[in-house]
């Protein structure tokens, strides 16, 4: 199989329920979630934050997680040539209540965050023995 | 009331770039033609300043290389996916890229230097000396 060329990713941006009152755009990071015997894990691409500008709480049963970008770098640069735009990262899911919601782990490099989401004990598939 | 945002400021200086320049950046004829990674490109005095996303890309698969005016950005992005018993969404994608920044001026390839962290590429280009304007003094 020859290599595949990566492609750009379009940003999207959050759709706002309320009207925001910081002038700063978000926008839906690049998302894969998927699901094993112990746990879901959800990888999120947010480039441009760091762990210290991460956000993630559960709350009623919806993870929300939240990265900010640092515009303090942008400081004294002029841009001259640009393809895509800069904002904060803000996504949420609703979670199924099988979730352990004390045990969520997350790590974050590279700009990918990692969280980590152990299905609560009952929620695992039980193997049943035939006697 | 209109907001201001500094980013917006980018797009509506890039729309006129592009009508007045038709754009001398990115000319094709180099062995990189891809589109990934994005690259904005910013002035700090005598430097370009590119800033490329490349987020989940290991420092260590980023190959950059410089020769005359150009920038050869390359590498690939790969995912180790878990054994798992069901996929419910993927939007993240992977594989190789190759891609070319041409600048229009005349650089000092030796003096570039790249940062990377958290995802980001920055790439700063300074300006070679010889390609600096001179003041000259009237007797």
């Amino acid at each position: 199989m020859s290599p595949q060329e990566l492609q750009v990713q379009q940003k999207r941006e959050v759709e706002k329920k309320q009207e925001p009152t910081a002038p700063a755009r978000a926008f839906l990071p690049a998302t894969d979630i998927f699901e094993t015997e112990a746990a879901l894990t959800i990888v999120m691409e947010m480039p441009g934050t760091d762990k210290g500008n991460l956000d993630v709480s559960v709350e009623d049963g919806v993870l929300y997680v939240e990265g900010r970008v640092n515009f303090d770098n942008y400081d004294g640069l002029q841009p001259v040539y640009t393809e895509y735009n800069i904002g904060h990262y803000r996504r949420s899911f609703q979670l199924s209540n099988k979730i352990d919601q004390s045990k969520i782990s997350a790590e974050m490099k590279d700009g990918v965050l990692t969280l980590v989401l152990p299905k609560a004990a009952e929620a695992k598939p039980r193997r049943i023995a035939v006697s | 009331m209109p907001r201001y945002h500094p980013i917006d400021a980018l797009f509506d200086l890039q729309r006129a770039l592009e009508a007045s320049l038709e754009s001398d950046w990115l000319r094709s004829g180099t062995a990189g033609t891809g589109s990934f990674p994005p690259i904005n490109v910013f002035q700090q005095g005598d430097t370009l300043v590119a800033i490329l996303e490349v987020p989940g890309v290991n420092k260590e698969d980023l190959d950059i290389q410089a020769k005359d005016n150009a920038i050869r950005i390359s590498g690939k992005k790969e995912i180790a996916y878990p054994q798992s018993l069901s996929v419910h969404r993927r939007e993240r994608l992977t594989g190789m890229f190759d891609r070319t920044l041409t600048v229009p001026m005349q650089i000092d390839t030796d003096a570039i230097k790249a940062e990377y962290q958290d995802g980001i590429l920055t790439l700063f280009i300074p300006r070679a000396e010889s390609d600096k304007p001179r003041s000259i003094k009237i007797n």
